[in-house]
């Protein structure tokens, strides 16, 4: 009775996280951990956790996602709860979420898309990398997707970052290797049938300035019988880029393994041999239209850059030359960076595609330093679409940081006790919300594993909605 | 993970019918009283005290375990720990935060720590490509950085001291200035 009164006492400070992603899930583990009153509950759209480690970590990279174990853990804390199929803007609106908790920490990452916004962008075949990356890893809201792999052997990835070199890989990789990951498997029947042999990863800078890591990059290099070209000339390095490589390790490692695959690449790819072709300094003018495919691309124009360095910052930028070139393709993939989607009454930098914040506190306007009651951000909402998942961590611990100095303050607590996971429970049964739980979760989990078992594979991603949704009433 | 191995351990234990190791407080603060280290030690060690008749267990116990010490926000924490065990292991056993996302599959580097002794640190065999490229991605990254999952204990490195990320954000402000390699 005591103790039933201490912990209701303490029990006071409803918090709710929006998003289940690394950012949602060490916001929660620290929150948990920093406040022993807390309760946390994690809402997310779709009825799976872990976000982009479920719907962005490639399939071929299982050991990045044992990170799910810690997660969790973290749901299976008694002050925790997920509600999953609950989307923020839909099922429920920020204003209600803040009148429901005392503290509401957005986390709902980039579901959107930076786009070049040159001509030929909306024909068909031009797909962003997140769209290709979403289908691949069996996210619902892309299981019916259908790039054309058939059409064509040439495959052109715009950027060369992670992302761009994963979408590369899993073009590349001979797919009975892809067979024993948990790929969705309309995507490894696509791939079987594809006719993509040869994939252009074009940046606009140069080898110096590419924004992999050295991780993918080995990878991706060591893919079994793959030709891989990239220009010598290329490679010459100027001051500048000496410059900036002895301040950037990364840089310095990824330069030196393109140098290795450059000068130890055959001339010439075999016969039937696939290839891997690494361009730097070309910049897309415009998307080229199919003449016998009318609404479809068949290329891609480029102008030719030089780099130009940036006054102060030591970093090079791109400028055109007035150099143009046509590359032919069938298929474009676009990685140039992911971009969040504001919500009703969220203050929103639409030129960055984030939440404007100061150490995770929402700030209300641009001009003065005011800062929303209870709302803040983290992960890519907060940062930009960045980062490693322990980014997330470390995002998480300066927004909890900023959350436990304002509680310090009386500035959250101060406001009478407010309804949290009852209130958003009982109005979302109001709503006729199918609310998934992180049990329901677990038998989707099950399920998955049971079907991955009977093929080979870690598990058997269910892709369709109310399949889905279907899985959690057995 | 650990769980399993405590189980499996514990288990071997059993169906060799050895005494039960003594109950021995070596943590200046055991902060995990359940879990003793006693349970973790290599099973090689295991077969090898009941088969020595020369040393007794006692001084065996300590000749397999190296002195360790952890430097965090809150200040340090010396631990024992066994040869052949990974500081990342050994910090979860000790209830010690270090965190171990991938669980020492290399694929992470939320695990990265800050070997604080020059000479201790050219001890360790270097980084293979695979740790280093995780290294490049470590959050304040120093000359003498690894990743706990990868720095296995053995006997050479009895006395080291290696400071938390967290610790290492302190000394930053603290003026402790962590190189760029
Ligand atoms: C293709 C790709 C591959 C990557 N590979 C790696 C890798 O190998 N290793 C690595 O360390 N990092 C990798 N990353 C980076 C890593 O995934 C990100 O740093 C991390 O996921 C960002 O976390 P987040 O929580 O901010 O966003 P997310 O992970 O995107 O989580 C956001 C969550 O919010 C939910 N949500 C969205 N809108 C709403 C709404 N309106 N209401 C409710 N919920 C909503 C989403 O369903 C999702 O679950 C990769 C990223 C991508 C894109
Ligand atoms: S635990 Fe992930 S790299 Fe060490």
């Amino acid at each position: 009775m005591v103790l039933a009164m201490f912990v209701r006492k303490f029990s006071s400070l409803r918090v709710c996280v929006v998003g289940s992603g690394p950012a949602g899930f060490y916001t929660a583990e620290k929150m948990l951990k920093a406040h022993e009153g807390a309760e946390v509950d994690i809402i997310d759209r779709l009825p799976t956790p872990f976000g982009l480690v479920r719907s962005g970590v490639a399939p071929d990279h299982p050991e990045t996602k044992i990170v799910i174990n810690q997660f969790s853990r973290v749901a299976h804390n008694e002050r925790c709860s997920f509600f999953g199929n609950v989307s923020l803007g839909s099922s429920i609106s920020l204003s209600e979420l803040r009148q429901i908790y005392h503290v509401v920490v957005l986390a709902y990452g980039a579901e959107s898309d930076r786009v070049f916004g040159i001509s030929g962008e909306e024909l068909k075949g031009v797909h962003s990398a997140r769209e290709f990356v979403w289908w691949y890893n069996g996210h619902p809201d892309y299981s019916k997707f259908t790039p054309d792999l058939q059409s064509t052997d040439t495959a052109i990835v715009l950027g060369q970052g992670n992302v761009a070199l994963d979408v590369a890989r899993i073009l590349l990789r001979p797919p009975k290797e892809l067979a024993t990951t948990d790929i969705a498997t309309h995507a490894l029947d696509a791939l079987r049938e594809s006719s993509i042999r040869k994939v252009y990863l074009v940046g606009r800078r140069g080898p110096v300035q590419a924004a992999c890591t050295a991780k993918e990059l080995r990878e991706i290099l060591a893919i079994k019988d793959l030709h891989i070209n990239i220009k010598e000339a290329d490679l010459l390095k100027t001051s500048a880029d000496e410059e900036e490589m002895k301040n950037n390790r990364i840089r310095r490692r990824v330069f030196e393994l393109l140098s290795k695959a450059s000068s130890s690449a055959a001339p010439h790819p075999s016969l039937g041999q696939r290839e891997l072709h690494f361009t730097f300094f070309r910049k897309p003018e415009k998307f080229l239209e199919s003449s016998d495919r009318s609404g479809y691309v068949d290329g891609v124009n480029f102008e030719k850059t030089t780099l130009k360095g940036s006054a102060g910052s030591g970093n090079q930028i791109a400028a055109g030359t007035g150099q143009y070139e046509d590359l032919n393709c069938g298929l474009v993939l676009k990685s140039i960076g992911y971009k969040s989607v504001p919500v009703d009454g969220l203050p929103f930098d639409h030129s960055k595609g984030v939440v404007p914040n100061i150490r995770g506190r929402v700030v209300s306007s641009s001009d003065d330093a005011q800062t929303e009651d209870g709302l803040y951000v983290c992960g890519w909402l907060k940062r930009g679409p960045t980062g490693i998942i322990a980014t997330n961590l470390y995002d998480a611990e300066e927004t909890v940081a900023s959350i436990s100095e304002d509680i310090a303050k009386k500035k959250l607590t101060s406001a009478s006790s407010k309804p949290g996971r009852e209130g958003l429970s009982q109005l979302l049964e109001n709503r006729n919300v199918q609310v998934v739980t992180f049990t329901d979760w677990e038998k989707i989990d099950s399920e998955e594993k049971r079907l991955g078992s009977l093929k080979g594979k870690p598990r058997e991603k269910i892709t369709d909605w109310n399949d889905l949704l279907q899985v959690t009433t057995k | 993970m650990f769980i399993s191995k405590i189980s499996r351990l514990v288990g071997a234990q059993a169906f060799k019918g050895l005494p039960k190791a003594p109950i021995t407080i070596r943590s200046k603060r055991s902060f995990f009283p359940l879990v003793q280290n006693d349970y973790f030690e290599p099973s090689s060690h295991r077969l090898f005290s009941t088969t020595a008749t020369e040393t007794s267990p006692e001084e065996n116990e300590e000749a397999q375990k190296i002195s360790v010490t952890f430097f965090d926000n809150d200040g340090e924490r010396e631990i024992k720990v066994p040869v052949g065990m990974s500081m990342l292991e050994a910090a979860h056993e000790n209830d010690i935060e270090l965190e171990g996302a991938c669980e020492g599959s290399l694929a992470c580097s939320t695990c990265h720590v800050v070997v604080m002794d020059v000479e201790q640190y050219n001890k360790l065999e270097d980084p293979t490509d695979e740790e280093n490229d995780m290294l490049d991605l470590a959050f304040g990254l120093t000359e003498t950085s690894r990743l706990g999952c990868q720095v296995i204990a053995k006997p050479e490195l009895d006395g080291l001291r290696l400071a938390l990320p967290a610790a290492t954000r302190n000394f930053a402000v603290d003026g402790y200035k962590p190189k760029p390699h």
